[in-house]
């Protein structure tokens, strides 16, 4: 080997040690597409749900009305619509999970990085902080009776949690988040069109990214 | 052209060296198993490795237990980060003489 390729081999070893020591790369950009495909899938039952009996905008007057009584709360909590509901979210939530380390793990073992090392360590670790928060919040304001919270709050939360995260992993990250971001506001700010900023936030928002980084990077 | 190799650092013509010293830049510290799994070696060549560095100064020693597992970590010293600067910069000028 000449000098001159061991000064180019040197510095390429150099760059690559730097970055897969302090972040995890192995993000799979199909699995953002898939875990946006089950997001619509979900928003659009839920949605079938919750607004096909009473018309499309049943209830969005039922709720701008004050039709929406407080002390009725612990009924809306506890009905068949809830569970159902309830079911299809950890749906989306398991599949989007068991999708994304399936595909994460396949990357991680192209690019020779540990798929339970020290950097997806500190990314999930990063990443739950913010989550867990944002979780127990919308568990209390849910059962204090703010149905209205859950959409914005999801919304908020997790793209704080991407915008931490991000120093752990690719920085394009870092836009994801700070799109959630600024959703979980606009989320806040219309009330009764929860379900369409969240598939919005979780369903196209994360598709696109996806395909950016799988032309970006996995390819 | 022939350039001038003096410059670089004897400590760092070895691979693995200056793939530890370049991990120990960017992260405050880092463990032995996990420097390991990330530069794809043996548990001897590390551990001579980062003997060879010790004896330079380029490094320092943490030994610590998790439980009752010995956890040793790594952390640049201050000479160490100054040697690896001036190894990147005597890199930077022999690519650009090479250029010419």
């Amino acid at each position: 080997m000449s000098e001159e390729q061991k000064l180019h081999d040197d510095l390429a070893s150099i760059r690559s040690m730097m970055e897969r020591s302090s972040r995890f790369i192995s993000l799979s950009g199909l699995s953002g597409v898939m875990a946006g495909v089950y997001a619509l899938i979900g928003a659009a039952l839920a949605y079938s749900i919750i607004y096909l009996p009473g018309g499309p905008f049943g209830y969005r007057e039922y709720f701008i009305n004050g039709l929406f009584d407080k002390e009725n709360i612990p009924d809306l909590l506890f009905t068949p619509v809830m569970t159902q509901l309830i079911f299809i979210a950890l749906a989306v939530l398991t599949a989007s999970l068991v999708t994304g380390v399936i595909l994460t793990r396949r990357k991680a073992k192209r690019k020779g990085q540990q798929l339970w090392g020290k950097t997806s360590k500190a990314l999930l670790f990063q990443m739950a902080v913010p989550l867990l928060t944002g979780g127990a919040f919308i568990i209390v304001m849910l059962l204090r009776g703010y149905l209205g919270i859950v959409s914005p709050a999801c919304l908020a939360f997790y793209g704080l949690a991407l915008v931490g995260a991000s120093a752990f992993t690719f920085n394009d990250v870092k836009y994801l988040g700070i799109c959630e971001i600024v959703l979980g506001i606009l989320a806040a700010a219309l009330p009764g069109y929860g379900l369409l900023f969240w598939a919005l936030g979780f369903g196209v928002l994360h598709i696109i990214y996806g395909t950016v980084m799988h032309f970006k990077y996995d390819r | 052209m022939k350039v001038d190799f003096n410059k670089l650092d004897k400590a760092f013509e070895n691979r693995i060296r200056l793939q530890i010293m370049s991990v120990l830049m960017v992260n405050e510290s880092y463990d032995f198993t996990s420097l390991k799994e990330l530069l794809d070696v043996t548990d001897g060549n590390l551990a001579s490795n980062l003997k060879a560095l010790e004896k330079e100064e380029y490094i320092t020693i943490h030994k610590s237990f998790i439980g009752r597992k010995p956890n040793t970590t790594y952390q640049a010293s201050a000479k160490g980060k100054k040697a690896f600067q001036d190894h990147l910069n005597a890199l930077e000028q022999l690519i650009k003489l090479q250029k010419k």
